[in-house]
């Protein structure tokens, strides 16, 4: 039997509502190179799950070339201390990581024929823990988180989630499930990505319902389960 | 699945003798389960950032970021009095350009359906709106029309300019215009289809050439054209005159002309005016020195 097609692409793709044609509130000037750019900064800060010391940005293709003047830079910064795409700070948002204590360096890349035309590399460090996140904007204001940590990844943060990061051993995704089920939370999507068997696992569930806390603290007993963090959704998705 | 088209929902609105915007509300409640005061509510908050947006676009200069643009908007505002197209033409093109404008300087729009086409929509309705006395209510009602038209392209072509050029971008936010500003005015909703196939096919072709890439120039003048090119289908279908073309297949030729449009002249910066001499030596300088060129970058 030949193997099932493969779907071009497994980003859920959402029925529009009338409010993403009329709509979203945003600061411009562009939806992909601002908008997006915010929610690339927002989806780094989710999956590191803390306040941030330090941030390396680094711009590639046209994030690089028209970054400065679609005040990409500004966005990303924006989205790492948490504003949404309409706050109006984003256009002092080198000021506001300033005053928050947040050390930010942003490199302008130039091309690589590798990654989307807007990509844009964050390196987050708090003590000794540091995460690199690869994330593209694809249009619109919709974004995709394509690599955490050398993962493979296809987080969109349009949903509530979490992420864990667990030994590759049986067992662990129902003890995860089964702590959300108990919570009464519905799963929506689930993805694990593995480097190599045995390796550890990095498994990004988002779901319907926003995830209680105490989710974190039940899963963070599981001597497999190493790392939880509950994502937050996109404020203005409905 | 069936397709949206506008021809399906025009019918069932002449069948019903009811408007547009009463309808497609009541479809959106049905689709989203948010009732339709909701809906009404949201909406007026968007047209009330509409409303904001181009007080201050009119108000004062407004430099872009990168220091290319800005006081379009106001420049044309503060002339108004002397217009020689008569007023106003040349009020929708100067809010529509001024809320431009304040998106290219980085500040809060509402994207219409995009943020480089944001101007064009509360540019042409605000007008409509202040110059024959309609109501913030009616003008919500009718962006609800707007949106609807814009769902129907979004899925037959595309709002994108990077997909279909500025004809998808700026020509699909004056299709959108003209079509709600036919039913503020009283229109029929087969008035509404003929107003949207005429916005679309005077811009029918039009490429996106970005200068630097950046949504500035021609970017900002289009949407003061847009505007323009919405009033005046308005009037082109309240006096009687029909489109040739429906206006579904207006859109699916749109799509297509969009779809063999060169790369070049779609959003890349590598065609168009962008790539003219002057063009490519902006976006040489802005690459080289960062943002806020000087004026005289020539």
């Amino acid at each position: 039997m030949p193997p099932k097609r493969q779907p071009k692409t497994d980003i859920v793709v959402k029925i529009m509502n009338l409010f993403e044609i009329i709509g979203p509130v945003m600061t411009g000037p562009s939806s992909s190179h601002t908008a997006g750019a915010v929610r690339i900064g927002n989806a780094a800060l989710n999956l590191f799950g803390k306040k941030p010391e330090e941030a390396v940005i680094k711009l590639y293709n046209s994030f690089s070339k028209t970054g400065k003047g679609h005040g990409t830079d500004k966005a990303l910064i924006a989205g790492l201390l948490g504003f949404a795409p309409d706050d109006v700070r984003i256009i002092n948002a080198s000021r506001e990581a300033e005053n928050a204590g947040l050390k930010i360096s942003v490199e302008f890349m130039g091309n690589n024929p590798d990654y989307h035309a807007n990509t844009a590399e964050i390196i987050l460090y708090h003590g000794s823990e540091k995460m690199v996140v690869l994330g593209k904007s694809i249009g619109g204001g919709r974004i995709v988180i394509t690599q955490v940590d050398g993962y493979e990844t296809k987080y969109t943060g349009e949903y509530h989630g979490l992420m864990t990061i667990h030994d590759d051993v049986p067992g662990v995704v129902s003890v995860v499930t089964g702590c959300l089920a108990q919570m009464g939370v519905n799963i929506a999507f689930m993805r694990m990505y593995r480097k190599r068997k045995g390796s550890k696992v990095m498994m990004i569930i988002d779901t319907d319902n926003p995830i209680p806390p105490a989710v974190k603290d039940i899963l963070s007993n599981n001597r497999h389960i190493y790392k939880t963090v509950i994502l937050p959704r996109n404020e203005d998705e409905e | 699945m069936n397709r949206l088209s506008l021809s399906e929902i025009v019918s069932l609105a002449e069948q019903e003798n009811r408007s547009l915007s009463g309808l497609i509300k009541e479809r959106e409640s049905a689709d989203t389960g948010v009732s339709i005061e909701e809906l009404t509510d949201k909406m007026k908050k968007m047209y009330e950032i509409m409303l904001e947006v181009y007080q201050q676009g009119v108000e004062s200069d407004n430099r872009s970021v990168s220091g290319l643009t800005g006081g379009e908007g106001w420049r044309l505002m503060k002339y108004i009095h002397d217009a020689k197209s008569g007023g106003i033409y040349a009020e929708a093109a100067a809010r529509a350009m001024g809320i431009s404008n304040i998106n290219a300087s980085m500040g809060r729009i509402v994207a219409a359906p995009t943020a480089g086409s944001c101007g064009i929509i509360p540019g042409c309705l605000i007008t409509l709106a202040r110059e024959h006395g309609k109501s913030s209510d009616e003008v919500v009602d009718c962006l609800f029309t707007a949106a609807y038209i814009g769902k129907v392209i979004a899925e037959n072509a595309s709002l994108s300019g990077a997909e279909g050029g500025c004809q998808a971008e700026c020509g699909s936010a004056a299709a959108m215009a003209a079509g709600a500003g036919v039913e503020l005015c009283g229109g029929t909703p087969k008035q509404v289809s003929h107003a949207v196939a005429f916005a679309l096919k005077a811009v029918m072709g039009l490429v996106c050439d970005p200068v630097a890439g950046l949504v500035e120039s021609p970017c900002i003048k289009r949407n003061g054209f847009g505007a323009v090119q919405a009033l005046l289908s308005v009037d082109m279908a309240l006096a009687g005159i029909e489109s040739v073309i429906p206006a579904d297949e207006v859109i699916l030729a749109m799509n297509e002309v969009g779809r063999v449009m060169p790369v070049s002249m779609k959003e890349t910066a590598e065609g168009g005016i962008a790539a003219a001499p002057t063009g490519r030596k902006i976006a040489e300088y802005l690459q080289n020195s960062g943002a806020c060129c000087p004026k005289r970058y020539k």
